[in-house]
């Protein structure tokens, strides 16, 4: 029997599971991050294809529900559902472990070292649930989208749904709000899953910051570009 | 030098015991100088206030020369006051200004209760070294010298990691009361030398338990901790801890019992 497994004071806590853990649970939290970062970079990358026309995005479309005889995005909506519900579990659960933390708060606080995007995790993490969810019944399912044009057959009007989206000015505003949030998010989020899954070394802790800020810069400047692109004109 | 005498106003959290209910109370700290230090300070007003019948402040404090880590208190927001990598028994009052009024508090985490006054319980610290904050080392004549490799860097970076005194002054100023820099900083502390290995994945693994079992907070990656520490503990450290925490979770094994062998 080692050291480590004879009775000491208080060794009646032995390693405990993984996602009872507060460090298992930071590890669910980052590896699902990289996987929605993941899919908002290619989201971002997939849909410039609207500056390029109706026949390209709309082509595209096409191609993402028939890749794998149309079981591929099915299986990317699986991916992401459970990477979306593991992240969302693993945000409440060790938030509500931070509030149990510090019970009595303190009167003064001088925040030295965190920034807006670490302190404001939570909001725009929820902002973003938001967002998600009328994003999918908007341009997706288009039940809250008024001008929305369903497939028909091996048809696909995304680019039209697109344009008549942006058009609404209201409806660009929200997608630019989101997108701002998704920044502040990203900013974060993307240094902080690299720090949580151990990813840290002198060399490229530089590195690392800047990965965070200019991927955030290009998914959320890009994102930003398309409703900005429809109210101004330039994709009609 | 400047040998203006200053006048201060202290707003202090005074709590009788742990189960009171606490609050916070106005004093004058009058005729100040500027080459005392916080402690100094502090002792003059509770003369004043033993002078007048009345209880003084009840704070931790010990070698005051910077290295044990006992004078935990919240000056003004920032965990030993406004200098880096100062503990407030090196903290002089020439970093304050005539006038300045200074708001003291006691370090705020569940893992902490309140004592009395600015004094807290920081026992859930030894509990967290107990469990596995230790070698196991044959305890015979000494080895020769040098018997042991170590590399220069891993020797430089235990160092740096063994410096922590255990003050608290993470817990107090991550907004999660975490003790991650605290626990990654004794890990690497024993991970990074070769006397620390046989027990470095369980130790990992039985250090954050203990850590989750006191009802400390979890990191956020705020940095908060890192520009409190007195002794200038990095984050670098928290990375290292989850880097050993997933694997010695992904490679973790039930120990047999009385299995072959003597």
């Amino acid at each position: 029997m080692s050291v480590a497994e004879q009775s000491i004071a208080g060794a009646e806590v032995r390693g405990h599971g993984f996602l009872a853990s507060s460090v298992g649970r930071k590890v669910i939290m980052a590896a699902t991050g990289v996987v929605l970062f993941g899919f908002v970079t290619v989201h971002m990358i997939g849909n410039t294809q609207a500056y390029m026309g109706a026949k390209s995005l709309n082509g595209y479309a096409e191609f993402l529900h028939s890749m794998l005889h149309g079981a591929g995005i099915w299986i990317f909506r699986g991916v992401l559902l459970a990477a979306s519900g593991l992240h969302a579990w693993a945000a409440i659960s060790l938030t509500l472990d931070n509030q149990a933390a510090r019970p009595v708060g303190y009167r003064e606080t001088q925040s030295v070292a965190s920034t807006w995007s670490s302190r404001t995790m939570r909001w725009s993490g929820f902002i973003l649930v938001v967002f998600i969810v009328y994003h999918l019944l908007h341009l997706t399912t288009g039940q809250l989208h008024p001008a929305f044009k369903a497939p028909q057959g091996h048809e696909y009007f995304a680019y039209d749904n697109f344009v008549s989206a942006f058009k609404v000015p209201a409806v660009a505003g929200f997608y630019v709000i989101a997108q701002l949030c998704l920044g502040l998010h990203m900013w974060h989020g993307v240094w902080s899953f690299t720090q949580t899954l151990g990813l840290s070394h002198p060399r490229y802790d530089g590195l690392r910051r800047n990965f965070a800020t200019g991927l955030t810069l290009l998914v959320v400047g890009v994102n930003i570009s398309y409703p900005i692109a429809v109210l101004t004109g330039c994709i009609h | 030098m400047s040998h203006k005498s200053m006048n201060l106003t202290l707003h202090v959290w005074r709590q009788k015991n742990a189960k009171c209910d606490g609050k916070f109370v106005e004093y004058k700290a009058d005729g100040v100088s500027p080459d005392m230090s916080f402690l100094e300070m502090l002792d003059v007003v509770n003369e004043g206030l033993i002078a007048k019948g009345e209880e003084p402040v009840e704070f931790d404090h010990d070698c005051r020369e910077g290295i044990c880590g006992t004078c935990s208190m919240v000056i003004n927001g920032r965990p030993h006051g406004p200098k880096e990598r100062t503990t407030t028994c090196q903290l002089h009052m020439r970093s304050f200004k005539d006038g300045d009024s200074i708001t003291l508090e006691p370090w705020r985490a569940e893992a902490f209760p309140v004592v009395r006054d600015l004094v807290v319980d920081r026992s859930a610290f030894d509990r967290i070294i107990a469990v596995g904050g230790f070698i196991t080392a044959p305890a015979g004549s000494p080895q020769d010298a040098n018997s042991l490799p170590i590399s220069k860097e891993n020797a430089d970076l235990s160092m740096d990691a063994a410096s922590c005194i255990g003050c608290g002054a993470c817990v107090a100023a991550c907004p999660n009361a975490s003790a991650m820099l605290f626990v990654s900083a004794k890990i690497s502390h024993l991970g990074l030398l070769p006397q620390g290995q046989p027990e470095r994945y369980l130790r990992v693994r039985d250090m954050i338990a203990q850590m989750d079992a006191e009802a400390f907070g979890t990191c956020t990656n705020h940095g908060e901790c890192e520009t409190a520490c007195p002794k200038g503990i990095k984050m670098e450290n928290i990375a290292r801890m989850n880097r050993d925490f997933i694997k010695a979770s992904l490679t973790f094994r039930h120990a047999t019992i009385g299995g072959g062998g003597a």
